[in-house]
C-alpha cells in the first residue's frame, strides 16, 4: 500500500514543467492521508520551491548545487537518493522525460524496486497500485501492478489531470546538503548544443503539425513550421521524412521515435504506415492532409482534406491566423 | 576492446497486434532485432573494426531469439549467449539481473544496448544493468567516439544534444540515428551459421530464483478501441479549409 510518495520535479531550462503538477496530483490521490514530498534538484532552482506547496507537496527537499547545473546520471542519482533517504517513500514518481527516464532505472535497481515506465494512469486498487501503460507504442495496453513495497513509476507528460487548489499543502522547504567527489561524477557534460527549434516541446505540445514523405524536402517543412508558429504547435515527422533526410530524427513520431498524445495532430503528406500510427493514433483529434484519397491515414483521421499539402497548409495558416486574431 | 551488446528480439514494427485469451499472438509474426539494439550491434562492430577486440551478444528470451543472434553474428559479432531457460525470464529487474550474471562471465570494456525496445518500450533494462555492474552510463547516444580509455558521446536530450565524456568501462544506450546498420554479407551469414550459441540456465549462471524474482506483474493486456474513420471534407478547397478551422476552433475546441 502506498503511504508516502516522493516526486522528482521535472525542470527544463530553469522552469518547472507541467508534468510536475500532474505527478503531484497523482501522488495526492494515491497517498491518501500519507505524505507527499518533492525532490527539487538543480542549480539556482531554490525559487521554484515556493510554488510546490500549492500544487500539493507537504515537503520540498531542495538539493541546489553547481554539480547539478547539467543533468548527469551520477549527480542526480546521488541527490535523489539523499531525498529518498530523508523521506522514506513507498513510491517515487518521475516524468518519462530525458532526465526521468535516464535516472529512474538506476534508482530502482539500487533500491531493489520495481519500475513501471511511461504510465498514463495510476490508481490505488485495494492494496495494489495499478498502472496503465502502452506497449508496442500504443498498439496495445497493459495494466501492471507491483509485487514489492518499493515502487518507481515514470509518468508520460500530458496524460494525468493536474492539481486543483483544494489539494494545496504546506510545502515546507527542506534544503539537503549533498557533496560529490570528482570520482563520484563518472560522466561530465562538456557542452550543450541546443537544437530543439521553436521551443515547443514535442512531448508536451497540445498541437503537433507533422510531415511525411509528401513534404518532399527539408525546404518543404517551411510551410509546416509557419502553421505551427500560428498554432503554438510543435513540429514532428514520420520515419519516411527522417530517413529521406528532410529533418532530424529528434522529430520522428512512431514506434521507433516519439509517441505523442496531443489534443490536435495535423498529419501533412503522411500516408500512415502502421509504425507511424502507433506513435500518434491516441491523439484527441486527428487531421490528415494527403493527395492520395486511399492513404491509410484517412482511416483514423477525424477530418481529412484530399489535396496538395503545399496548397492546403498555407491556406490553413492564413485561416487560423484570421480566426485567432478574431478571438483576441 | 571487448564489447558486450544486449539484444532483444521484437516484432517487426509493421506488425499488427492480435490478442487471443488476453495474450499477444506470435503465429506468423515477423521477428527482427529490436531496431534500437541493431544500432548497438552496428556500433560495436564498427568499434571492433577500428580498435580490434571481441563483440559478445547477450540475450534473454526463448529459442526463437537464435535467429536474431545469428543475424547479429552475421553483421560481425563474434559470439552469442542466450538465456533461454524460462526460469530466467521476468520483468525488467529480472532481465537486468540475468544480463549482469552473463556479463560477469566475460571481460568487458564497453557495453552497448538500445535505449529502449519497440515492444515494451520501458527503457529500463540497460540502465539497470549499468547500476547492477556499478559502471557509469550515457543514455540515448547519437554519436560515439572511443580513444584509449576516453569516451565522448553525443546524447539526445529532448532535441538538445549534450556532449558527454566518461571513461571505460561504461555502458551506452543507442538512440535512433547513431549509425546506419549494415546488411549482413553472404560470408558473414555463412560464418555465423557455424557458430555455437552458448545457452544459459538458472544453474549455469549460479543464480537462485529468489535473486531474480520479478518486482512487477502484468494483470491484463488489451487493445485500444478501434478508431473510427472521420469525415473527408467536401467542396472547393477554400470551403474545406473554412469548415476545418471552424470545426477545430468552435466544435472540437482544440485551437485557441
Amino acid at each position: 500500500m502506498v503511504k508516502n510518495v516522493l516526486v522528482l520535479a521535472d525542470v527544463r531550462r530553469g522552469t518547472l514543467r507541467r508534468v510536475t503538477g500532474e505527478m503531484l496530483a497523482a501522488a495526492r490521490r494515491v497517498a491518501g492521508s500519507g505524505q507527499v514530498a518533492v525532490a527539487l534538484l538543480g542549480h539556482g532552482v531554490q525559487p521554484l520551491a515556493d510554488s510546490l506547496g500549492a500544487a500539493g507537496a507537504d515537503t520540498v527537499y531542495v538539493v541546489d548545487a553547481p554539480e547539478l547545473a547539467q543533468y548527469t546520471p551520477d549527480g542526480y542519482h546521488k541527490a535523489l537518493w539523499a531525498c529518498l533517504q530523508a523521506c522514506q517513500p513507498d513510491l517515487v514518481l518521475l516524468a518519462h522525460s530525458a532526465i526521468g527516464r535516464d535516472v529512474a532505472p538506476r534508482l530502482a535497481m539500487r533500491w531493489g524496486a520495481g519500475q513501471i515506465s511511461d504510465v498514463v494512469a495510476v490508481e490505488a486498487a485495494g492494496d495494489d497500485l495499478v498502472c496503465t501503460r502502452p506497449i508496442y507504442a500504443g498498439k496495445a495496453w497493459t495494466k501492471v501492478r507491483f509485487q514489492t513495497g518499493s515502487m518507481v513509476v515514470t509518468v508520460r507528460p500530458n496524460n494525468l489531470p493536474v492539481s486543483t487548489a483544494a489539494e494545496a499543502r504546506a510545502g515546507t522547504v527542506v534544503p539537503l546538503r549533498v557533496t560529490w567527489t570528482p570520482a563520484d561524477l563518472r560522466t561530465v557534460v562538456q557542452e550543450v548544443v541546443a537544437k530543439a527549434s521553436g521551443g515547443v516541446d514535442l512531448a508536451e505540445a497540445k498541437i503537433v503539425v507533422s510531415g511525411g514523405r509528401g513534404v518532399k524536402s527539408a525546404e518543404g517543412f517551411k510551410p509546416l513550421y509557419e502553421l505551427a508558429e500560428v498554432l503554438g504547435a510543435a513540429v514532428g515527422a514520420s520515419r519516411g521524412a527522417c530517413d529521406a533526410g528532410y529533418c532530424d530524427y529528434a522529430l520522428q513520431i512512431g514506434q521507433t521515435g516519439k509517441v505523442v498524445t496531443p489534443d490536435l495532430y495535423i498529419a501533412c503528406g503522411i500516408s500512415g504506415a502502421i509504425q507511424h500510427l502507433a506513435g500518434m493514433s491516441n491523439s484527441k483529434v486527428i487531421v490528415a492532409i494527403n493527395k492520395d484519397p486511399e492513404a491509410p491515414i484517412f482511416q483514423i483521421a477525424d477530418y481529412g482534406i484530399v489535396g496538395d499539402l503545399f496548397e492546403v497548409v498555407p491556406l490553413l495558416t492564413q485561416a487560423f491566423k484570421a480566426a485567432l486574431a478574431g478571438q483576441r | 576492446m571487448n564489447i558486450l551488446v544486449c539484444l532483444k528480439q521484437t516484432f517487426d514494427t509493421e506488425e499488427r497486434i492480435v490478442l487471443k485469451d488476453g495474450r499477444i499472438q506470435e503465429d506468423g509474426v515477423k521477428f527482427v532485432i529490436n531496431p534500437y539494439d541493431e544500432y548497438a550491434v552496428e556500433e560495436a562492430v564498427r568499434l571492433k573494426e577500428q580498435h580490434g577486440g571481441q563483440v559478445t551478444l547477450l540475450c534473454v528470451g526463448p529459442s526463437r531469439c537464435e535467429e536474431a543472434l545469428r543475424t547479429a553474428l552475421a553483421m560481425g559479432a563474434d559470439e552469442a549467449l542466450l538465456a533461454d531457460d524460462p526460469a530466467l525470464w521476468g520483468d525488467e529487474y529480472t532481465v537486468a539481473k540475468v544480463l549482469a550474471a552473463m556479463a560477469r562471465t566475460r571481460p568487458f570494456d564497453l557495453i552497448l544496448a538500445g535505449s529502449q525496445a519497440v515492444d515494451d518500450g520501458s527503457g529500463q533494462v540497460a540502465i539497470r544493468l549499468a547500476e547492477e555492474l556499478d559502471i557509469p552510463h550515457i543514455g540515448t547516444v547519437l554519436k560515439l567516439e572511443v580513444a584509449g580509455q576516453q569516451v565522448t558521446a553525443h546524447r539526445d536530450a529532448e532535441g538538445d544534444v549534450e556532449v558527454v565524456r566518461g571513461q571505460l568501462p561504461l555502458l551506452v544506450t543507442a538512440q535512433q540515428g547513431l549509425n546506419e546498420p549494415r546488411y549482413p554479407s553472404l560470408l558473414g551469414i555463412r560464418r555465423a551459421s557455424k557458430k555455437e550459441i552458448e545457452h544459459h540456465t538458472l544453474a549455469s549462471l549460479g543464480l537462485q530464483a529468489e535473486d531474480i524474482r520479478p518486482r512487477t506483474e502484468v494483470i491484463s493486456t488489451y487493445l485500444p478501441p478501434a478508431k473510427q474513420a472521420g469525415r473527408i471534407l467536401q467542396g472547393d478547397l477554400a470551403q474545406q479549409v473554412e469548415e476545418l478551422v471552424h470545426a477545430l476552433c468552435d466544435v472540437e475546441k482544440v485551437v485557441g
